[in-house]
């Protein structure tokens, strides 16, 4: 790894050890005490996996319809990290929704959506693993449907009265809850960055071997 | 556009002509559907009375997997003669194929459902006959946003290893939408007092589906068959 | 304005399926009135290079020249121009001969449908069996029904994969005749083939393909018995 991996690595790392001490200091909210500060790092993680999903869906429409083998490296590699940290928000989730609303889950529209889109950036990787040949395109093809279909699955769920806070809690956040709160999302961020980075690094380091492979089979 | 739709004309057609010598498929699909019915109500009904807005969900389901199969049976025969590539090297445009096939499935799927909607008045009581017209044009803008990812997907998968398996997996989550809008907007009307307002909701959400869906995959279709 | 051609020419063609190379920087040229074959053994790479002639196989690098445009130049109009003669035969078992052509021709869009179907089942000495369904038919009429309809718009460039297997004799020889009087209609005609004896009999030149790569072209003259053993048979 080179140099400016290792700055971005020391940053997360020092993000992420402040993070706690911060959240620790921040004041308590009314109704649900210690567990409500979950939400420190359940909503950033939401944060960031709708970032991944969201590169990943560009990335694969670029691939689709403008076939750059570099876009798909990025679609790929954003389709795990929306998954691993959808896998965060979707567990921290029903740990504080236990606490603060009695339940587990509820089938609101954001949490639906949430898991809906989750499913199918899982369903992006078992393609892509299981598919065959030639299976980039189809997942690609896969992240762009998901992405189109998200709004529809919000307007279809959203019906029904949701009980999920809505997103208008953020600007009432108390002055002490504030500031530890955008300290996580810049934790969270830098760390999605990071890596994003490396890990379409990874892809492209995969491509150079399967192309050097090609040049030494020609010789 | 003229020689877009004779070319999606000439490929539903020959589709027909095909399904019709042998009904392989529309005989399956349908007993399949109805056994579908069959297995939920089983699972569903309780001391002799079907739970609220089972008639509903079980309809929806059971087109949903006989969709499935049916996709898959479809596109499976394609693959067999290798016919598909035979229409990929002809001089005509891509899309256009996509949509004749489109029709077709549309097509079988409206006759499976001609069979399957009295079958779950019957079995559920479930007043058909409230809105006709209405459950007409929920059924048909349902059934044409699912089979138009599906036949898109199918056909895409047509070369790709664990097919079989692949496509309930990347169709039912993009799906949803169309499953919701369905079950709900059928519920709507079956009510004992139909409520109407919501059931166009439901329809208008169908029809807006259908027309995204329907024209991601003609731009997508092309680009994802060629190798 | 209709697309045509005299001269196909590959030019550095390669494919590769990730790791495994397909075909590796293969260049040869074809002209109207001439047959090339494409010879090798199983994994060559033949059927490879005629998908990417047809157009069905985008090439990893390199291009194919069709007359002096390439396949994305051409546009959708260039495969008005080709024919491909595949093993699978691209025919629906569930329609009848004449269905299959119909269906072809219109496709195609091709005038007079109604006199030419007629004509190619004429030709594939089918005409008696224009009304039965193509399942009931054995591997040489299907063959021949196949080739027909490969030719129904009149194409400059014939692709056939392998279309002397499963065939006896008789349906051999008609096959090559077939194919004689299609280059004397100045058509480019691209066979891959096992069979050394037609061969010898049809080819004007020759490709030796072998791990993705050309190992010999050139005029056939009677000397593809010897390409054949010098790069096909050699021990490996």
């Amino acid at each position: 790894m080179n140099k400016g991996y290792s700055l971005f690595v020391l940053l997360a790392v020092v993000l992420f050890a402040f993070a706690p001490v911060l959240v620790a200091e921040t004041p308590n909210e009314a109704t649900m005490g210690l567990v409500q500060k979950i939400f420190y790092y359940h909503v950033p993680s939401a944060m960031v996996m709708f970032m991944a999903a969201l590169i990943c869906g560009l990335a694969s429409a670029a691939y689709l319809f403008r076939t750059r083998p570099g876009a798909d490296r990025i679609a790929a590699a954003a389709a795990e990290l929306t998954v691993v940290f959808g896998l965060i928000v979707l567990v921290t989730g029903p740990l504080w929704a236990r606490k603060a609303w009695g339940v587990w889950w509820q089938w609101d529209a954001r949490l639906t959506s949430t898991l809906l889109m989750w499913m199918i950036f899982v369903a992006y990787l078992l393609v892509r693993r299981f598919g065959g040949p030639g299976a980039e395109k189809l997942s690609a093809a896969m992240a762009v449907f998901g992405m189109a279909n998200v709004p529809f699955v919000y307007i279809s769920v959203n019906i029904w009265r949701t009980v999920h806070p809505t997103t208008a809690v953020i600007p009432k956040l108390p002055g002490g809850m504030r500031g530890p709160f955008w300290f996580c999302v810049l934790s969270f961020t830098v760390l999605f960055g990071l890596l994003l980075a490396l890990r379409t690094r990874l892809e492209q380091r995969r491509a150079d071997l399967e192309h050097l492979y090609l040049l030494a089979d020609e010789e | 556009m003229p020689m877009f739709l004779k070319v999606a004309w000439l490929v539903m057609r020959k589709d027909l002509t095909v399904e019709v010598r042998s009904r392989e498929i529309l005989y399956t699909t349908v007993f399949f559907a109805v056994a579908c019915v069959l297995v939920f109500a089983f699972a569903l009904v309780k001391e002799g009375r079907p739970m609220d807005d089972a008639a509903a969900g079980i309809m929806w389901i059971s087109v949903a997997f006989a969709g499935t199969l049916a996709l898959g049976r479809t596109f499976e025969r394609e693959r067999h003669s290798e016919t598909l590539r035979a229409l990929m090297l002809a001089p005509v445009s891509r899309p256009a194929i996509y949509v004749g096939k489109l029709l077709g499935i549309v097509l079988l799927l409206l006759i499976v459902e001609t069979v399957l909607v009295p079958l779950v008045g019957l079995l559920f009581h479930a007043p058909i006959g409230n809105r006709p017209l209405m459950l007409i044009a929920l059924l048909v803008s349902g059934t044409i946003g699912f089979s138009a990812v599906g036949t898109l997907f199918a056909a895409m998968l047509v070369r790709a290893r664990s097919r079989d398996v692949m496509l309930p997996i990347l169709l039912y989550p993009i799906t949803i939408p169309v499953i919701i809008a369905g079950v709900r907007g059928t519920a709507a009307l079956f009510e004992a007092v139909p409520a109407d307002e919501l059931a166009q909701m439901w329809i208008a959400l169908l029809l807006f589906f259908d027309i995204v869906f329907v024209t991601l995959s003609l731009w997508t279709f092309e680009p994802l068959m060629t190798e | 304005m209709t697309f045509d051609f005299t001269e196909v020419a590959v030019r550095d063609v390669s494919r590769h399926y990730g790791r495994r190379r397909a075909l590796a920087r293969v260049s040869l040229a074809c002209r109207s009135g001439e047959v090339l074959g494409l010879l090798g053994p199983n994994g060559a790479g033949k059927s490879t290079l005629l998908s990417i002639l047809a157009t069905t196989l985008v090439p990893s690098s390199g291009d194919v020249l069709y007359g002096s445009k390439t396949a994305r130049e051409a546009g959708p109009s260039l495969r008005a121009r080709l024919g491909f003669l595949s093993h699978d035969l691209h025919l629906y078992p569930e329609l009848t001969a004449r269905e299959n052509l119909q269906f072809f021709a219109k496709l195609y869009g091709v005038a007079g449908v109604g006199d030419r179907v007629a004509a190619a089942l004429e030709r594939a000495g089918l005409a008696a069996r224009s009304d039965d369904v193509v399942s009931g038919f054995s591997r040489g009429m299907r063959q021949r029904l196949a080739l027909e309809r490969a030719l129904l718009h009149a194409p400059r460039l014939l692709l056939l994969d392998e279309p002397f297997t499963g065939l006896d004799d008789a349906s051999v020889a008609a096959l090559v005749s077939r194919l004689r009087e299609l280059r004397a209609a100045d058509r480019i005609l691209v066979v891959v083939t096992h069979d050394l004896d037609v061969a010898e009999r049809l080819l004007d030149k020759v490709a030796v393909l072998k791990d993705g790569r050309l190992v010999a072209f050139d005029d056939a003259h009677g000397r593809i018995r010897e390409h054949y053993r010098a790069h096909v048979t050699e021990a490996t």
